[in-house]
């Protein structure tokens, strides 16, 4: 199918290129998940972000080292990260339509959405564990 | 990239004028897209000033009339004048619609005429409809049975029936692929090649919902695909468009909510 553009195919042989991936309701499953569940995370860090806004460092590792702190925190970075490269997926399938540039941005955005939730549940963890010691 | 400005070539030059008014007081300027494939010039809006006490009440009367009586170079597809071959579906002052079922007086000022979005030009106002014509064959738009035929017709309820009629006669059956709704979604503009469209989606989840079609888990199958189904995002335009009043993107939506039980 790499030469199409010099091939005299017919319409149908067009219309069903490679056939389906098979795959795309995980994605889309997946999306709705993460939008609800932003609902309640976005609302509870927006209010933490509020109600911590004139704390002290001292307070705010008390805070950081509560475990239901470090699971919503840990919670939140996954859902809001996995739902920006799932709608940034989306992006790149709409708009970039050389396949081989498309690939490579996909894959460059999940690592770099990947080291960024690492990086962030590393540093949740090393301030709720450490900090305060 | 995504292209967002029209290639050289085809940029819309100001055309001639025809003044057809034949003295009379009730007049409409109809401002129509020309184009020739075999004139290497950039496409053209012809003005045609009309008469309508001359012509009939919709704009397909007002095409007729100025390719009858004022230029019959002018090229277009019609056939049933009455909404249901869906030949005549073209871009009426910035919305897809059938010619024969858009009266002039509900268009306030001039009357822009411009064929279907985003789809190949054969001439003037028809645009080239053979892949979305073989996207809508690759769904195998029939119906499909692993058990033998019955000796009378295949039963179906009136429940049933009403799942593809819509109990106000809107329901996917009625489509009559005029193909207003697919040339008038962004997410087709963008990915034609892939993305099977509305109109075609439509027709996928007709048969999907066909309760005497035994092909739903084949059908599922084969539109489960980033690009066939999962472009939709929902615009609407789809349902906007439509002259005939149906809800693709209600259908598409149905489609997606199977797969999701599909795969839970």
């Amino acid at each position: 199918m790499s030469k199409t553009n010099n091939s005299i195919l017919t319409d149908i042989k067009k219309a069903k290129g490679l056939g389906s991936a098979h795959h795309g309701a995980t994605h889309k499953l997946l999306h709705d998940i993460t939008t609800l569940l932003n609902i309640p995370l976005v609302a509870w860090m927006i209010y933490t972000i509020y109600s911590l806004r004139a704390a002290s460092y001292e307070e705010f590792v008390a805070w950081m080292s509560n475990p239901i702190s470090i699971v919503v925190s840990i919670l939140f970075v996954i859902v809001t990260l996995k739902h920006f490269a799932l709608e940034l997926q989306v992006v790149y399938e709409d708009y970039i339509s050389c396949k081989s540039l498309r690939l490579i941005k996909i894959i460059g955005m999940k690592l770099f959405f990947f080291t960024l939730g690492v990086t962030a549940i590393i540093s949740i963890l090393k301030v709720a564990f450490t900090a305060g010691i | 990239m995504a292209e967002f400005t029209l290639p050289k070539k085809s940029k819309v030059k100001k055309g001639e004028k025809f003044d057809a008014t034949n003295g009379g007081d009730n007049t409409k300027n109809f401002k129509v897209y020309r184009w020739n494939p075999d004139e290497d010039k950039n496409p053209r809006l012809d003005e045609y000033d009309i008469n309508l006490d001359e012509c009939g009440p919709m704009v397909l009367d007002a095409i007729i009339h100025i390719k009858d009586e004022v230029d019959s170079t002018l090229t277009f597809r019609r056939s049933c004048r009455e909404g249901i071959c869906g030949s005549c579906a073209m871009n009426i002052d910035g919305r897809n619609a059938l010619a024969c079922l858009t009266p002039i007086n509900e268009i306030k000022g001039d009357v822009k005429i411009t064929p279907l979005p985003h789809m190949p030009v054969v001439k003037d106002l028809v645009p080239d409809l053979n892949h979305a014509y073989a996207q809508y064959a690759s769904i195998e738009p029939w119906m499909k049975t692993d058990s033998p035929a019955p000796a009378r017709e295949r039963l179906q309820s009136p429940e049933d029936a009403q799942k593809l009629n819509g109990a106000d006669g809107k329901g996917p059956a009625g489509c009559i692929l005029c193909f207003c709704c697919t040339t008038s979604c962004p997410s087709y503009w963008w990915n034609p090649d892939k993305f099977m469209g509305p109109a075609v989606l439509l027709n996928a989840w007709r048969w999907i919902t066909d309760t005497r079609d035994e092909a739903t888990d084949e059908r599922l199958d084969q539109l489960e695909d980033p690009f066939k189904l999962y472009r939709c995002h929902t615009i609407m335009n789809c349902t906007n468009a439509c002259p005939k009043d149906l809800n693709p993107a209600k259908s598409i939506s149905e489609i997606k909510k199977l797969m999701v039980e599909k795969h839970s």
